[in-house]
């Protein structure tokens, strides 16, 4: 069980982008590689047995350990770099990732258009056609093939949709106060943002917040909107979340 | 490739941003956080479905024009294997279905009941003209995808 990233590319030399994509494919493993807290022998697993430094790992570590520092303090510690007291940055890795292959590609002469999605988390940059944007459907969590909304990218130039719930299976996101599953009224938080690495970040620290504080919190935040959908299925959303829908 | 076949509409709108390339790639370890002890991987070697990767079991035939049939690879999931079978229409996707997934206790039934219909729909609205892809939170779907991604590349779409 693991992430699925699938990419879309619009425009560019076919062989061109082909290379690009395995090069992007290549930087995925690559940070599975280093990232893995599953993996005795990653760098960042050596790094939380204290056998590496910061400076002795690949420099993505350096940088994500950066973000993520900044993802707790704008979240007031509700996005944690930590799970058990152990150093986790798997909760910021992945949309991270995703955004970095997204840019990648979109460096590639004559593309217009570039969506990845990783496991549910998208960032689009461009357009699919001329004259045409993204959109993204939003699955409903309490509807079975239906949508709760349609995010779509008219009027910018890169968005990212990413969403944080309980799934099918029961909670998978922890509290960091507590150190268990989040205790929480909503079924999901679908956060809108430019970037992937911050949309999914602030998504998952709302998700543990519940509706009240979430909302409250993200209402705020500059360049950021969010669809929150409680058990009781109610939805709220933040006050310019209209303007990005489509 | 083919400069004399006729285009339709939708076609053409692709086309005028010449060229699309879609892959998917999965990794095995980046997802929130879960117990160790329950996240049993598959072999890296077997799962990872790369650009041009490995294809599916291809099953049935016919002409890149007309309907075919292709399931992909069984997936093993921490719950039992799921393999998903899709149906190709003139190249685009008009049916997909698990041909095999868990169901040997009452709460699996009750998760693929919601579950299946709702990757059946996310993987045919994915590829409509109006909808490019769904953000949601996905768990149980993974093993889903990646059969179906061996039956995509089987199928050469």
């Amino acid at each position: 069980m693991g992430t699925v990233f699938s990419f879309d590319v619009r425009g560019g030399e076919p062989g061109a982008v082909r290379g690009a994509l395995d090069a992007a494919v290549a930087g995925l493993h690559r940070v599975d590689e280093v990232f893995s807290t599953y993996r005795e022998d990653s760098e960042v697993s050596r790094l939380a047995r204290g056998e590496l430094t910061v400076a002795d790992c690949a420099p993505e570590v350096g940088e994500v350990l950066r973000l993520g520092a900044r993802a707790e303090r704008t979240s007031d510690g509700w996005f944690s770099l930590r799970h058990q007291g152990r150093l986790d940055p798997t909760g910021i890795v992945k949309g991270w990732a995703a955004e970095r292959a997204a840019r990648l590609l979109a460096e590639v002469p004559g593309v217009c258009g570039v969506s990845v999605n990783g496991g549910g988390d998208v960032q689009l940059l461009g357009v699919p056609a001329p004259g045409r944007p993204w959109r993204v459907g939003v699955a409903d969590p309490l509807r079975p093939g239906g949508l709760a909304a349609v995010i779509s990218t008219a009027g910018v130039s890169e968005l990212a949709v990413a969403t944080s719930g309980t799934a099918e299976r029961g909670a998978h996101i922890v509290d960091p106060r507590t150190g268990r599953s989040a205790v929480t009224d909503l079924v999901a938080v679908t956060v809108v943002a430019p970037r992937l690495t911050w949309a999914d970040c602030w998504a998952t620290a709302a998700f543990a917040m519940g509706s009240r504080a979430g909302l409250a919190w993200l209402d705020p935040l500059p360049d950021t909107e969010a669809l929150l959908i409680t058990a009781g299925d109610e939805v709220r959303c933040t006050g310019g979340l209209a303007a990005r829908l489509g | 490739m083919h400069p004399l076949r006729k285009t339709r509409p939708l076609r053409r709108t692709v086309l005028a941003c010449a060229g699309t390339v879609s892959a998917f790639v999965l990794l095995l370890s980046l997802k929130p956080h879960s117990p160790p002890e329950v996240t049993a991987a598959p072999a890296p070697s077997s799962s990872a479905s790369a650009p041009g990767g490995s294809g599916g079991s291809g099953s049935g035939g016919g002409s890149a024009s007309g309907t075919r049939t292709v399931t992909g690879e069984p997936v093993q999931t921490r719950w039992g294997p799921v393999q998903v079978r899709v149906t190709v229409t003139d190249g685009r996707i008009t049916d997909v279905t698990a041909v095999t997934y868990p169901r040997d206790n009452p709460r699996d039934q009750q998760i693929n009941s919601y579950a299946l219909p709702e990757l059946r729909s996310e993987a045919l609205r994915a590829q409509s003209a109006d909808i490019d892809t769904v953000s949601g939170a996905t768990y149980t779907s993974d093993g889903y995808r990646e059969s179906l991604q061996s039956a995509l590349d089987a199928a050469g779409l």
